[in-house]
């Protein structure tokens, strides 16, 4: 996916050749890196217990809970390009807690749970999840994406602010 | 006797994941290669054992983490510390904060101003640099992100240069990252 080549400097409109492209080339490295786990939390080639189009859904909703528009507009994105049933798709509008659907209502809980307000979690909540079904693989690649995509909506956010900076 | 830890510390616990760790006799090479395993070097922590489920995250988030905290240049290391404590307070990353607090003691060679962070939160007394530095990492760790136009002016008030923000930007963001794994996928044990 050309156009993915960096999510970050895309959202964030960090035109080449600006001063804070400039700045930002000093840590290429680790922009990069954040690409590369971009492209491993969403698109993984051994995706486990979790699609690519659960990924992208789950990931849409962590955009939303962050208020964060555009990162929710490139999730969206990525989700259509899965190809995603009714049901997945689903997953994405906030208002949706999974319904009927066990996996999907523990998956849900958790995500919005640790994007929002990490610091409630408890053991109770990895429990809830293994007692929906999860692996504890699945569970570690669920914490992940949250964790990660939490990360990368805060790197665009302070750069949108340096952006603004004489 | 152990027992959780539910109060922010210097004096660094014990991590137990709520999940089984990967057990090395079953890791496929992908993840002996993300744990850089070698015959001379068989000790790895439970917390990358447990990460090491998702190795095709894991395999960058090392480089990444200690890229974001030691590289050369920017903003220094004492000062990035002070991001990843103010991301851990906000998400009450007990584990996080012990550790990071601690490295920031050690390399500032001073104690009082982690002590005031944990007694007084972003209402601590401390130098107005420090205090910028801490402000931009807390309202950037909410969420949504609470850090506007007049924190980022603080920064730079403060004498801070745009690589040095950069740099507080990755290590408060890289805590909102690792907060969400070490304190959602285990606890904090005292000996």
């Amino acid at each position: 996916m050309a156009e993915n080549n960096d999510v970050i400097a895309a959202i964030v409109g960090i035109e080449p050749g600006s001063a804070l492209a400039e700045v930002v080339a000093g840590r290429a490295d680790i922009m990069a890196l954040t690409q590369q786990t971009h492209d491993g939390a969403l698109t993984p080639v051994a995706s486990g217990g979790l699609t690519h189009a659960e990924r992208a859904a789950l990931a849409c909703r962590i955009a939303k809970i962050n208020d964060d528009k555009d990162f929710e507009e490139h999730f969206e994105a990525l989700l259509d390009s899965a190809g995603p049933s009714s049901d997945t798709a689903r997953i994405a509008d906030i208002w949706f807690d999974g319904g009927s659907d066990i996996r999907l209502k523990a998956l849900i809980r958790h995500v919005d749970l640790v994007a929002h307000a990490p610091k409630d979690a408890t053991r109770r909540d990895i429990e809830l999840l293994q007692e929906a079904g999860l692996t504890d693989a699945d569970i570690v690649r669920l914490s992940e994406l949250v964790a990660f995509v939490s990360y990368q909506i805060r790197v665009a956010a302070g750069l949108r602010l340096m952006r603004g900076l004489a | 006797m152990s027992k959780v830890v539910h109060e922010f510390t210097t004096a660094i616990p014990e991590w137990k994941p709520y999940v089984k760790p990967l057990d090395l006799a079953e890791a496929s090479a992908a993840q002996l290669e993300a744990l850089k395993i070698t015959p001379s070097n068989t000790k790895v922590s439970d917390y990358v054992l447990v990460l090491a489920h998702d190795v095709e995250t894991l395999t960058h988030r090392s480089p990444l983490f200690n890229g974001v905290m030691y590289n050369k240049g920017g903003l220094s290391r004492a000062e990035r510390e002070i991001g990843a404590v103010g991301a851990s307070i906000v998400n009450r990353c007990i584990y996080c904060a012990a550790v990071h607090a601690s490295r920031y003691n050690q390399l500032a060679k001073d104690e009082t101003v982690i002590a005031a962070i944990f007694a007084d939160g972003v209402d601590a007394e401390i130098e107005p640099r420090l205090k910028a530095i801490l402000d931009f990492s807390v309202k950037l760790s909410k969420c949504p992100s609470d850090a506007d136009a007049s924190d980022m002016q603080a920064l730079v008030d403060a004498g801070l240069g745009k690589d040095e923000i950069l740099d507080l930007i990755l290590s408060s963001s890289l805590f909102g990252w690792a907060n969400r794994l070490m304190h959602t996928l285990g606890e904090p044990i005292a000996e």
